[in-house]
């Protein structure tokens, strides 16, 4: 029966592996090696701005071992979602490493570029045709939302992949994607089903995650006609079946329905049966396709700028009344900064305070305060770097200077840790879009460049 | 009577997209899992109460092949606008450590 291994190296490109691990996987022939390069779970801003949430320094590394592993043995090495959010200036950045590395280390080999990014007319067109739906709660997508986006990105599926390494490229780098779509392409290419194909994905995108103990690392799945097998390649960790089934609980909304572009991967009947005590075989997956092949876009737009101060109290008295005391703050904030021209409706001001609802805001379910002193993060949003610093000044005195009922501590409120106090931190962006198109072809919003390295 | 924090071996939130949170409970064995099936007490209407949410915006789903109960349900603010309190929406869990199953 044919077989085909698929080597992970970790969760996220650049969170580091043992080289060891590698070279455990790299021995067992493996017909790939590839790594999910991004996620959307450290929110708006790393799209928006079109830097990578790892830093640039572990991206090299992970990149660099893994590179000289795929050309040593002659096989593709395939990163998906480069550089965290998968735009352009993330995927060039990954590109550039590349380049880089390959010209350090003497290799040669021909190397594909998916790109992500989206055209906003492209977008305004299929929503014109009527070819664009909303996912979950979402209104509609409109032309509006389209034009404020700072940035758009779809999610290709395993198809881009596939074109690239049929036209050859040994290196494939590829923008925004689903995540099991690197590996799911390798399986599927090879005649193998979608059903094994995109559940060997969905195990991979994670690295060793399926395994215990949880930490990053590698892992091998093989996939057949029939299931597939998954073990780690570091001895000091194991998959068994109930590690295995509870990765299909990971950031999703359903384990058993996973939305996939092109189709369904139905995992409600899967057997997970033990191999040995290290390894797993899973069956019975099924793949649904869809009526119409779809694409997932995210976008982000740009809301304003940041500035935060952090202190704390440590005066009980002040503890006891700090609902009235925050409320008396932002109404002298609110006086304040009008007086100095910046209107309530030019700025967010959100006082954390941690200790008390820090954590869960409106759904912390406990009231009290039982802590002797209390955590504060003020945070300033407005619509450009100034107005934010200048309203969170005015905050940070208020926060010191406001007087409360029974107040001794009439020199302070707070402890500042740090001078300066205020912290610009930055362009504030929001995730606008989960919504699909329809396209004609599942490679047509994913251009490929290929180069020569 | 049983605590969620004493019998489960896993009570944990987070993201399921920007948008969603998900919640999942995992116990350690098939007869523990279908003992705390049995009770009811894990069902959309909880996490509604819990979490302040609508119940029919609470997707519930017990998942055997884990030994696990899985929901998902809107985010207070999407993750990493104005007002959110986590971004990876990973410490949500907390009061589901209290619920008290008759098991």
């Amino acid at each position: 029966m044919p077989e085909i291994r698929l080597l992970s190296t970790s969760g996220i490109l650049g969170y580091g592996f043992p080289e060891e691990s590698l070279n455990a996987g790299l021995a067992r022939k493996p017909h790939m090696v590839g790594c999910d390069g991004g996620s959307s779970d450290p929110g708006p801003y790393y799209l928006g701005s079109g830097k990578p949430f790892a830093s640039p320094m572990a991206i090299r590394r992970d990149l660099r071992l893994m590179l000289k592993g795929a050309i040593e043995h002659g096989i593709p090495m395939v990163v998906g979602t480069c550089g965290g959010a998968g735009g352009a200036p993330h995927l060039e950045l990954v590109a550039a490493m590349v380049r880089d590395i390959a010209a350090e280390e003497g290799l040669h080999f021909r190397m594909a570029l998916i790109h992500a990014e989206q055209d906003k007319s492209l977008i305004k067109r299929r929503i014109a045709e009527g070819r664009s739906r909303p996912l979950g709660r979402m209104k509609p997508l409109d032309a509006d939302t389209v034009d404020r986006a700072d940035r758009i990105v779809g999610m290709m599926g395993p198809e881009p992949y596939m074109r690239a390494l049929d036209e050859g490229a040994q290196v494939v780098l590829g923008g925004r994607s689903s995540d099991p779509a690197p590996f799911a392409a390798v399986a599927m290419r090879a005649q193998l089903p979608p059903a094994p194909s995109w559940y060997a994905g969905k195990m991979l995108e994670c690295g060793a995650t399926p395994s215990i103990p949880k930490g990053h690392d590698c892992l091998l799945v093989t996939v057949r006609d029939d299931g597939v097998e998954c073990e780690p390649t570091n001895p000091i960790r194991r998959c068994t079946p109930v590690s295995v089934a509870n990765h299909s609980l990971h950031e999703n909304s359903s384990p058993i329905h996973h939305y996939e572009p092109g189709g369904m991967l139905d995992t409600s009947d899967c057997r997970f049966d033990a191999l040995t005590d290290r390894a797993v075989k899973v069956s019975g997956m099924r793949w649904e396709k869809a009526d119409a092949y779809s694409v997932k876009l995210e976008a982000v737009e740009k809301i304003g700028y940041r500035a935060i101060s952090i202190c704390g109290t440590r005066d009980p008295l002040l503890i006891s009344t700090l609902a009235p005391f925050l409320q008396s703050v932002k109404a002298n904030v609110r006086a304040k900064a009008q007086d100095f021209g910046v209107a309530p409706e030019e700025y967010t001001l959100t006082i954390r305070s941690y200790g008390h609802d820090g954590v869960m805001a409106e759904r912390e379910p406990v009231h009290d305060i039982a802590g002797h002193e209390l955590g504060f993060l003020i945070d300033v949003v407005a619509q450009d770097p100034d107005r934010a610093a200048a309203v969170l000044a005015m905050a940070r005195t208020n926060m010191l200077h406001t007087d409360f009922p029974g107040r001794l501590c009439r020199e302070g409120n707070m402890a500042f840790p740090f001078s300066p106090s205020d912290i610009p931190a930055g362009p504030v962006f929001r995730f606008t879009m989960s919504h699909v198109v329809l396209p004609d072809d599942p490679c047509e919003m994913f251009p490929i460049t290929y180069e020569t390295i | 009577m049983a605590l969620i924090r004493d019998i489960a071996a896993v009570c944990k939130s987070k993201n399921a997209g920007p948008f969603d949170l998900t919640i999942d409970v995992v116990f350690d064995n098939d007869d523990l899992f279908e003992r705390v099936r049995a009770t009811g007490v894990l069902c959309p209407a909880l996490f509604a109460r819990l979490y302040d949410v609508a119940e029919a915006d609470v997707l519930f789903t017990p998942y055997p092949a884990g030994r696990a109960f899985k929901a998902t349900f809107p985010r207070l603010v999407p993750a990493g606008d104005i007002g959110d309190t986590d971004v990876y929406g990973c410490q949500q869990h907390a009061p589901m450590l209290d619920v008290d199953i008759p098991v």
